[in-house]
């Protein structure tokens, strides 16, 4: 049932017209995305977007209402302890087994991957050289609730790692993180995942973070996908325009417009040296998506609303 | 290492790790406090004549070590609850085989910390509790099977039970009819002093069938006579215990998978926010 899909060109995860629904609320109305195999990609959305519903659906913690989902060529739906061996989850809340110590839980865990090992990939990875790589060789013999935020994100990503998983799950990774935990998280994640040669998926709600690790992101916002592509491609897909601000016979003036140099050519042509103060600016993909942002809680202000004069009702 | 039930070995060191950390520090105390305060007792107990012949603490000692045995359950619920709300659980069922090897690790530690419970009364006991009958053969026997039975029972109806409550306090709420149950079921009061309905309740649970069944394992013939039906009826122990042994492995995985199949990351946050919630 589980057989395992080693074909290279087919995405290692395959998403069509995912729908969920709780009770009369649509969470995903129709989500289709692809990820292939070596990929970073980050689902980037505001809180309540329906990142974590989707990654939870993909990782089989979740039955979906509808839709066609297949991760390493198999419905996590249906995904047995093989299929589940080739993938690792590194959650943002793991507070699991406070008193056990670091080097006994991760090599309990690995413990558990040895018997999918395989000629191509050898399971698990090794106890102390994961340690090194996430830089806890010195904590190796601590209590994991000793371990400050940082110290114990990284060993969630080594716990993530263990099983040599063909797939890694960040969801949220550095929610609660202060910056230097966060850049150094950011700086271990790009690293494994280019030593590791692992496919990613990152949900997050922070853009620079996305930009940060993702060869491409993907804005999910409203249970949709509103734009897919490298942070370049979203700043023409969805923003679409400069802005261009000039003076005119002692008035301001701006315009969105989709060419600016083909428009600012055509402005100094007609007006010449009545235009002063001419400026224009880049699209910025963090303005757009802090607007989207703002839409959304919005939107999710006015559903609330409504549910509570419906519950006074 | 591929060879063999996938998770089982995996189970065993795990069951030893736990083990070591539920009596290492602080946990030490806790796990000390009550068969500590149990042997107490029955040491007190040791002037209370109980007919012409024995003491009153030559019949609590040994329903003590049932009653140990039947604690097993509470132990399953309280631990089940408490890793689902910190997220072990979860990492279990993220890991392959990781949900097995889980089960096996918890029935590990907690019958090896039983079996310490059941140390603690029983060696001091057999030096100060007179009238115990332990020379034969068949007493330790009967005490082998009883608690073997006994452990199975219990545990498996603790992962059934535990399968249907998600918090540490509604495990706490669990240990109340549990309880109850220890009062009706003749350990520290002859249940033949009950209401007859009060005794159908009791022998319908594993709890008075182990009190009875350490009682036929320590105890010489003669006190026989004051159990009910005069007898150690020893098929019956067996029979009800292998019953609820049965019934409790087969359901205890099934509704394991389910109340599994619900967690997931966003039901541990939301749990712990609640239980944070409650401590604020």
């Amino acid at each position: 049932m589980n057989r395992p899909t080693r074909s290279v060109d087919r995405p290692v995860i395959e998403v069509e017209e995912l729908r969920m629904r709780y009770g009369a609320v649509d969470v995903l109305k129709g989500v289709s995305f692809e990820v292939r195999r070596g990929e970073v990609v980050a689902l980037l959305g505001p809180n309540g977007a329906g990142k974590s519903t989707t990654i939870e659906i993909l990782e089989g913690l979740r039955a979906r209402s509808a839709g066609r989902v297949e991760v390493l060529g198999v419905d996590p739906a249906h995904g047995g302890e093989d299929w589940r061996a080739r993938s690792g989850i590194v959650l943002q809340s793991w507070r699991d087994h406070a008193k056990w110590r670091v080097r006994e839980l991760l090599a309990y865990q690995g413990s558990l991957y040895a018997r999918y090992t395989t000629e191509r990939m050898p399971r698990p990875w090794d106890v102390d050289e994961l340690l090194g790589a996430v830089g806890l060789s010195d904590h190796a013999g601590r209590r994991l609730s000793a371990l400050s935020g940082g110290q114990r994100r990284r060993l969630d990503v080594a716990v993530g790692l263990v099983g040599r998983p063909e797939l890694v799950y960040f969801d949220e990774p550095t929610a609660g993180l202060d910056p230097q935990a966060r850049r150094d998280f950011h700086d271990l994640v790009r690293r494994v995942s280019r030593e590791l040669d692992t496919t990613a998926l990152i949900t997050t709600h922070d853009l620079a973070e996305a930009e940060q690790l993702a060869d491409r992101i993907i804005i999910l916002t409203q249970g949709r996908i509103i734009a897919d592509g490298t942070a370049e491609e979203l700043a023409r897909q969805i923003v679409g325009a400069d802005e261009v601000r000039w003076v005119q016979g002692g008035d301001r003036r701006t315009r969105l417009v989709a060419d600016s140099t083909a428009f600012a050519r055509e402005l100094l042509l007609e007006h010449g040296t009545a235009v002063s103060a001419l400026e224009i600016r880049r699209a910025s993909l963090e303005d757009t998506y802090l607007t989207l942002v703002r839409e959304a809680e919005t939107a999710a202000m006015v559903a609330d609303e409504q549910e509570l004069q419906g519950a006074a009702r | 290492m591929s060879n063999g039930i996938p998770g089982v070995r995996a189970g065993f060191a795990r069951g030893m790790i736990e083990l070591r950390l539920a009596f290492s520090g602080a946990e030490l105390v806790g796990q000390l406090l009550w068969p500590v305060a149990t042997l107490v007792a029955v040491f007190l107990l040791r002037d209370v004549p109980i007919g012409p012949d024995y003491t009153l603490d030559t019949f609590i000692l040994p329903g003590a070590l049932g009653m140990f045995v039947a604690l097993g359950m509470l132990l399953v619920v309280q631990q089940l609850a408490a890793d689902r709300e910190d997220g072990s659980l979860l990492r279990a069922k993220v890991t392959p085989n990781g949900i097995r090897a889980y089960l096996i690790g918890k029935l590990v530690q907690i019958s090896a910390t039983i079996l310490a419970y059941l140390a603690i009364l029983l060696l001091p006991g057999l030096v100060f509790v007179d009238g115990l009958d332990t020379g034969r053969p068949g007493s330790w026997l009967t005490f082998a099977w009883v608690l073997g039975l006994g452990l199975v029972a219990t545990q498996a109806i603790g992962v059934f039970v535990g399968s249907f409550v998600s918090t540490s306090r509604g495990a706490g709420y669990v240990s109340l009819p549990v309880l109850g149950l220890i009062a009706i079921s003749g350990i520290f009061a002859p249940i033949t002093a009950l209401p007859e309905w009060l005794q159908w309740v009791a022998q319908a649970f594993p709890v008075y069938w182990l009190g009875l069944g350490m009682r036929s394992a320590l105890l010489p013939d003669a006190p026989a006579a004051i159990e009910l039906h005069g007898s150690w009826r020893p098929v019956e122990t067996a029979v009800v215990l292998g019953a609820w042994s049965l019934v409790g492995l087969v359901l205890a995985p099934i509704v394991l998978r389910r109340m599994t199949r619900r967690e997931s990351g966003s039901r541990v946050a939301a749990r712990r926010e609640r239980a944070l919630q409650r401590l604020g």
